[in-house]
């Protein structure tokens, strides 16, 4: 899929800003951004619902059209399901909604749906709920996957199981496209990410090709009861719940100051850069999920 | 491949709706209570008072201002006789009487006829009023009012079960995600006419003859005919529903404007009371209900026995919205 100049304007608000994207098949590709950067309108009109003002896309060479709609599977991040039918019902429902279709018992196994394939969708909990979105999502064999925070209100062990699905897919050379406010699962899943704000693309890269990019420093965390000790010392400080960090180049050369001055290293915790950092550096903003 | 959509989006559709066991009784048992509830109300005497229409009265000869000085009697004009002679045959009036030529008719069947005549005629004395006999069954307000009931309650099932369902998807993101399935807008919405319309007539025909079983309501014409004519008013007023739905997102708003719809049509379209009467205005805004039109020919089938020829007015108007208002709301529908 190739983007190029995408904008999108509404009334006084330029929600996407002239944005090239290319996505190469079979990568996981993440869209990452605070809230209000433009992804989500970004990927609307990538997923073909929402119309662009200006620019291009093309899919296999070709403007959006039947033949994307058939081989794209899409997982929006809230959607409802029909009251008072089951889980068979709605993927069997949406299946006959496309030409060609994935094996349907392979795909209620693999999403480990088989257990609740005659409860309503009412009754499904956040987990299931999430994987029937993506059973549905992959009903018609796509060859493109769009997944808009699929993982978001999961407890860890459902977020960790859907990465595991989530790589399954990638192992079976499809392309997936996925926006997510969780560092982790970016860093985790992606083999590329781009990180969007004000309707721009800031940064593109993978997760550890920008983290080279953009830092050649570690933390060193140590308790926030040591502030006092830490304050006429040369480091930049940051204050954070409960802690303080250090940035700094040369650990060594760090270490020994703090030994030097007699500060305690019985709580010292030293950490690499994460994508947490990155974004924070290039947005400025915490994320909120 | 179109159809084998339209299908899948079809069963699941009446899946849905015969699975909401609340919804679907309610359906049904609002309209059984509605026509059991007149049985019941008008099962006794209604009155003693008799009930002469009168014609020229201002011109009444000295024979008939005596007949029309007597007290207990209601006396009424009427300006169109032949309408009146059909009430006089329906038992609707006790007999109507030509003030000025001494005329009056009076229906051989009916007993409250048959006293009143007695009365005109011993009033006078000289006996030279002309005798007019029509004859014909009773029609209750009960057979008056159950076409109106069962349009009504169809009229209800169409604008709520269809245009309520589209804003409830599309507020809740049902629409977005079909949206981005090779499914049309025309496939969507055919399924949505077509699910409701079997609902809509499965359900009336069981009201129809599930009341009938205990409710003596009359029944002159084609069943066939007043199916076709269900038929297409709920098609009309499903339609009517997509317009409303095309493109709101809020539930509260789609409520607000359906409503706006269904209670003037409600108490202006013929259902609990003849039209005959009120304000020109009045009857004019109530020709553009679909379901003044349902009303009118299911009552001249049901009541009088006609045909479809003799509805073909309302028929046509009815086969006109229905394009009209199908053809607005696909073109002005939005998926979200």
């Amino acid at each position: 899929m190739q983007i190029n100049n995408l904008v999108k304007h509404y009334p006084n608000v330029k929600a996407v800003n002239g944005i090239d994207i290319t996505l190469n098949r079979g990568i996981c590709f993440g869209l990452l951004g605070p809230n209000g950067a433009g992804k989500t309108t970004t990927v609307e009109i990538l997923e073909g619902i929402n119309q662009a003002t200006s620019g291009e896309i093309l899919y296999k060479g070709e403007p959006l059209g039947d033949t994307f709609r058939k081989e794209a599977g899409i997982m929006f991040q809230s959607t409802a399901l029909q009251d008072f039918i089951t889980v068979h019902e709605t993927l069997k429902m949406f299946a006959d909604f496309y030409p060609v279709k994935a094996d349907l018992d392979e795909l209620i196994r693999r999403c480990n749906l088989t257990e609740y394939l005659d409860q309503d969708n009412r009754q499904l909990s956040g987990g299931q709920r999430q994987r029937l979105l993506l059973a549905i999502a992959l009903v018609n064999d796509p060859d493109i996957i769009f997944l808009d925070e699929p993982t978001t209100g999961l407890d860890p062990q459902a977020r960790r199981n859907f990465w595991d699905l989530i790589n399954d897919i990638k192992a079976e050379g499809k392309t997936v496209v996925l926006t997510t406010h969780y560092m982790d699962e970016a860093y985790t899943l992606c083999d590329e990410i781009a990180i969007m704000d004000h309707g721009k693309i800031i940064a593109q890269g993978t997760p550890k090709a920008l983290l080279k990019a953009n830092f050649n420093d570690v933390i060193l965390q140590l308790p926030d009861t040591e502030v006092m000790d830490l304050e006429h010392l040369p480091f930049t400080l940051h204050k954070r719940e409960g802690h303080v960090e250090i940035t700094t180049s040369d650990v060594n050369e760090a270490v020994a100051l703090l030994i030097e001055n007699n500060i305690s290293l019985s709580q010292l915790q030293i950490r690499s850069r994460t994508l947490d950092d990155l974004f924070l550096e290039l947005t400025g903003k915490e994320l909120r999920a | 491949m179109l159809f084998k959509r339209f299908l899948a989006l079809l069963h699941t559709r009446n899946k849905e709706f015969i699975r909401d066991r609340s919804s679907l009784g309610w359906n049904i048992m609002m309209p059984v209570l509605i026509v059991a509830g007149f049985a019941f109300a008008f099962s006794g005497d209604i009155g003693s008072q008799f009930k002469v229409g009168v014609i020229h009265q201002s011109e009444a000869t000295d024979a008939s201002n005596t007949f029309l000085a007597l007290k207990h009697i209601d006396f009424y004009p009427v300006d169109n006789q032949q309408r009146a002679v059909t009430k006089v045959q329906r038992h609707q009036v006790d007999l109507l009487l030509d003030a000025k030529n001494q005329q009056y008719w009076v229906n051989t069947e009916s007993p409250a006829g048959y006293l009143v005549e007695k009365i005109l005629v011993s009033g006078d004395g000289t006996n030279n009023f002309q005798r007019q006999t029509v004859s014909g069954k009773q029609i209750r307000y009960l057979d008056w009012v159950v076409p109106g009931i069962l349009s009504m309650n169809m009229m209800f099932s169409a604008l709520f079960g269809v245009g309520f369902v589209i804003v409830r998807y599309r507020k809740n993101g049902m629409l977005k995600r079909l949206k981005a399935t090779p499914i049309t807008a025309f496939e969507y919405l055919s399924a949505q006419v077509v699910s409701r319309m079997i609902l809509i007539m499965i359900v009336t025909a069981f009201v129809f003859y599930s009341t009938h079983l205990f409710v003596d309501f009359t029944m002159h014409g084609s069943h066939l005919s007043l199916f076709l004519v269900f038929a297409l008013g709920a098609l009309s007023m499903i339609s009517l529903g997509l317009v409303v739905a095309a493109r709101i997102t809020s539930e509260e708003t789609a409520g607000g404007l359906l409503n706006l719809f269904s209670w003037p049509m409600m108490f202006f379209s013929g259902v609990w009371f003849s039209l005959e009467g009120t304000a020109p205005a009045m009857q004019m805004v109530a020709e553009v209900f679909p379901l003044t039109h349902v009303t009118a020919a299911a009552r001249s089938i049901m009541i009088d026995g006609a045909g479809l020829v003799d509805v073909s007015y309302h028929l046509l108007v009815l086969t006109g919205q229905s394009i009209v208002f199908l053809l607005f709301g696909s073109w002005f529908f939005k998926w979200d």
